[in-house]
């Protein structure tokens, strides 16, 4: 059984928190740009991945995950995974109700 | 030097120091207190007050069924009734239950821990748990709720008249009850054990309880997401599940099911982790194929998570999808399988005892075989369309939600009692209750099959006179049911003051709970113990127990 004191500690420096924040800002910036052209079914897309970098950047820094142990990670990622299957699964039927059955 | 055997310890006096129980007195040192003992005994006390709710909503419903006509309650009377049954029964009584009173009582002894990993945040869990029910019980005293407790849009934000926001709001906040446990009890489990006690030799109570853990946990978010979306349609006419505002109605039911249909496992799961307790307990054996019954634990709560649109096969969803969630529904039936085949071959050749414990559990494996060979039917997309939204439906879940989950709750209690309170339950009243309780589930809900199949709809309060019969039937059952239930409400608080003193091992059980006093002290062991032995290896454990006891 790990020792409770093994949990390594927060060792960001500050500077690093500035920065993310910058990039935080101008991701939202990016953001707002990118969805003033028309850029068809791409928009959507991009926006999207946009927010995802954002949300990875907090998850990362100012949740301290990159410091984290890899229980932690699991946590995480098992979160996601299963975010991923309610996604999934649901568009399993809405990306399906046009098949038609003869 | 004089050695005490495992003999000797079975009838050993309760310790004569203070345990949890007369540390302190007076109210506060219990609504202020943070040890997870105390807190189980409140969650004991709360969740019993709304079973008594419930029960009493489901008598009426079903007194109301005995003649064909809508005679005894108005069907907007009868409407609400269903529905509080329904809310009060899952939400502010079956998934607390087990976790929350047996579980906080015995995991963290199990673990031969002090308390659970964070002993605050368990308190406030037990303060959201009380703020949600009695929100609850408001919206009980000021009118009710009609929706059904699925909430089903457009219904729910859109037509009904009744307190929808205050109800959701409970559910909501008694949410976050369940995922602070669900969090307190991972940490718990994976910081907190005693030396010596590896994942492997967990009792397998942990393992389930660690897999209801992680539903919890994963799961509830997406309902209190879903609730608040509710609530903000409902509100201020946001377009997210009403199609007349530009939403989807299935939206709302995905997301619904995603979590409620996962709770169904935060209900039985931790009914599974008693009954390999009880059967191992019971037949002095060894659980047969301990690492597939602890997995399987895992196993059924993964799956649990990708078969909710069996609830929606007639709902509009594409074939396609509706074929890929029945496909998946069968999965789940295999990790349940092999816990019943598991149980019943640690049966074989075992030293089978008839306590009550194993006889509600006996009752448990039964009735729960046939809720899930039910579901199963259910899973079968040409029969659901056949009897979706039928009595066949309300006799499945019930044989898995009462024949499984409060079976399963009563055997614990049952098992734990004599540690809980250090008290001796009256055996023969006890056994009296659970033949009872088999004998009028059975009654009330098996004749609730056939209804379905011939095609009697839920949600009615009238129905055609050829169900009169079966109906009858139900509603006798469900009076015998109840006088089942109140029999341990009569002899278990009768036992508080008169029951035979337990002694710190009354059914000679493995398992580091029967090696402290009953009732526990107030850190649960006086030294922390070091577990040497396996999961339920009695020889082992009664040897080390022998040896440990020389004074």
């Amino acid at each position: 059984m790990a020792d409770i004191h093994e949990a390594p500690h927060d060792v960001t420096p500050l500077p690093t928190y500035f920065f993310v924040f910058i990039a935080l800002a101008a991701g939202t910036l990016l953001t707002w740009y990118a969805s003033t052209i028309n850029l068809g079914w791409a928009n959507t897309p991009i926006a999207l991945f946009i927010a995802t970098t954002k949300a990875v950047l907090v998850i990362l820094f100012f949740m301290h995950v990159i410091h984290s142990t890899r229980l932690t990670w699991v946590v995480i990622i098992a979160s996601f995974v299963w975010l991923g299957m309610l996604f999934v699964l649901t568009f399993a039927d809405y990306l399906t109700r046009f098949w038609a059955i003869d | 030097m004089t050695s005490v055997t495992y003999h000797d310890v079975q009838f050993l006096e309760p310790a004569k120091t203070r345990n949890y129980l007369n540390v302190d007195y007076g109210a506060l040192s219990w609504l202020l207190t943070k040890d997870h003992k105390r807190i189980g005994i409140l969650y004991m006390v709360s969740i019993s007050v709304m079973f008594i709710l419930g029960g009493f909503f489901a008598l009426m419903m079903r007194l109301e069924l005995l003649t064909p006509e809508g005679d005894l309650l108005t069907s907007d009377t009868y409407n609400k009734f269903f529905t509080l049954h329904g809310i009060i029964m899952i939400f502010f009584f079956l998934i607390p239950s087990i976790p929350a009173v047996l579980g906080n009582f015995i995991l963290p002894i199990q673990l031969g821990a002090k308390d659970l990993a964070f002993p605050r945040i368990n308190l406030l869990s037990w303060y959201l748990y009380m703020i949600g029910a009695f929100t609850g019980l408001l919206v009980v005293i000021i009118g009710g709720v009609d929706t059904g407790w699925t909430f089903y849009t457009p219904f729910s934000t859109q037509y009904s008249n009744t307190h929808v926001i205050g109800t959701t709001f409970g559910a909501f906040i008694v949410g976050f009850s369940s995922i602070l446990t669900g969090l307190n009890f991972i940490v718990t489990i994976h910081r907190m054990r005693a030396p010596g006690l590896t994942w492997y030799r967990l009792p397998l109570f942990v393992w389930a309880m660690y897999a209801t853990s992680l539903v919890q946990l994963l799961a509830t978010p997406i309902l209190a997401i879903t609730l608040v979306m509710l609530m903000i349609e409902r509100f201020i006419h946001v377009g997210i599940f009403d199609p007349a505002l530009g939403g989807d109605p299935l939206l709302f039911q995905h997301m619904f099911w995603f979590y409620s249909h996962p709770a169904v496992y935060i209900m039985i799961l931790p009914a599974m982790g008693v009954a390999s307790e009880v059967v191992a307990a019971f037949t002095r054996k060894k659980i047969f194929g301990y690492t597939f019954v602890a997995y399987s634990s895992l196993a059924i709560a993964f799956l649990g998570f990708l078969v909710w649109a069996h609830h929606m096969f007639v709902a509009g969803i594409s074939v396609y999808s509706a074929m890929i969630f029945s496909f998946l529904s069968y999965f789940v039936a295999v990790p349940s399988a092999i816990k019943v085949f598991n149980w019943t071959a640690t049966l074989y050749k075992g030293s089978v005892s008839w306590q009550t414990p194993m006889l509600y559990i006996l009752g448990f494996i039964g009735l729960f075989t046939m809720g899930g060979v039910t579901g199963l039917f259910l899973a079968a997309l040409g029969l659901d369309v056949h009897v979706t939204d039928t009595y066949f439906v309300v006799a499945h879940f019930h044989y898995i939600m009462v024949g499984g989950a409060v079976m399963g709750y009563f055997a614990g209690l049952h098992y734990w009692w004599p540690k809980i309170t250090g008290r001796m339950y009256p055996e023969w009243w006890a056994r009296l209750g659970a033949l009872l309780v088999f004998v009028g589930f059975n009654l009330t809900f098996f004749p609730q099959f056939i209804l379905g199949y011939l095609g009697m709809p839920r949600r009615y309060h009238a129905y055609a006179p050829e169900f009169q019969v079966l109906n009858v039937m139900s509603t006798a059952g469900a009076s015998i049911l109840a006088v089942g239930y109140m029999l341990p409400l009569v002899y278990l608080l009768w036992s508080l003051r008169f029951g035979r003193k337990a002694g710190t091992n009354p059914w000679g059980a493995v398992g580091l709970e029967w090696t402290t006093s009953s009732p526990p002290p107030k850190d649960n062991f006086h030294e922390t113990p070091v577990v040497t032995w396996e999961a339920y290896d009695y020889p082992a454990m009664l040897k080390a127990m022998g040896e440990t006891q020389n004074v």
